[in-house]
């Protein structure tokens, strides 16, 4: 089976959300879960780091969906970043970039929430 | 590896999300053999994977006690899928294209799926039969293979 693991991590005013490997139907309860804990806890300025990500479908795109109108509803914001081509061509075939801020590197979203 | 002009592979699935590990693997292996590029292969497994989570999630409520097929054939330039099951069907030209904006804040995904078959592959058809449902993709073989 292929696995899915996300862990986070504290970056100044932010929090990192490392994803590792395959993120569809099954794993992306996983996903959803580690979001409703983040804002649970007050945490909104959230960077996702897609760097260990190998696979995403529309399950797991919908997760960041469910959650970035709460989270800029707080003055947060989901910056997404470190794709595989494979993935960004996921995300770019529904229009994502138009509607999510993407970086080629995870310091560039962070300098961003830092900067605020 | 040498490349298979001919293929026809089937394989029962259960309907739990555990399984779109086990159809992207047997989609990806068919894929490859037939020649496709990895970019491709990649696009038509994630096409696939999009049609198996509807049929787990809404023609079976996830209930793993049932079970779907999923069918390759392929010649020519040609490499069919066809995904079947005997459960709840519905009407894919109810289910409107989907308004990314529109959905964002909400829980729910729905039509995303299809949205993506339509963009990955050359042709998606859906065909509702009295118990049986199919979702039959096809995706062609756009430059000659490397022998």
């Amino acid at each position: 089976m292929n696995e899915f693991k996300v862990l986070t991590r504290d970056s100044g005013n932010a929090v990192v959300m490392d994803l590792h490997g395959f993120l569809d139907a099954h794993t992306a309860p996983d996903l959803e879960k580690t979001f409703a804990e983040l804002i649970g806890k007050g945490k909104f300025n959230i960077v996702v780091n897609f760097d260990a990500l190998n696979y995403i479908s529309s399950a797991g795109l919908g997760v960041f969906m469910a959650y970035i109108d709460e989270v800029r509803g707080n003055h947060g914001d989901i910056k997404l970043a470190n794709m595989q081509q494979k993935v960004f061509n996921v995300f770019d075939l529904l229009g994502f970039p138009f509607l999510y801020e993407i970086y080629k590197d995870q310091d560039e979203a962070l300098k961003k929430f830092n900067s605020q | 590896m040498k490349r298979a002009d001919k293929i026809e592979n089937k394989r029962i699935f259960k309907s739990t999300t555990t399984a779109l590990s086990e159809v992207r693997q047997f989609v990806e292996d068919n894929a490859l053999s037939f020649g496709f590029g990895e970019k491709e292969v990649s696009e038509i497994t994630l096409a696939v994977d999009e049609a198996c989570t509807n049929v787990i999630k809404h023609a079976y409520q996830s209930d793993p006690n049932f079970e779907f097929e999923v069918r390759i054939t392929a010649g020519g330039i040609e490499f069919q899928v066809v995904v079947r099951d005997w459960g709840a069907g519905f009407k894919p030209e109810e289910v409107p294209v989907p308004n990314i904006k529109g959905k964002i804040g909400r829980h729910k995904a729905g039509g995303l799926g299809i949205f993506l078959m339509r963009k990955l592959m050359d042709s998606v058809e859906f065909q509702g039969r009295e118990t049986m449902n199919e979702v039959r993709l096809i995706r062609y073989l756009k430059n000659e293979p490397k022998p």
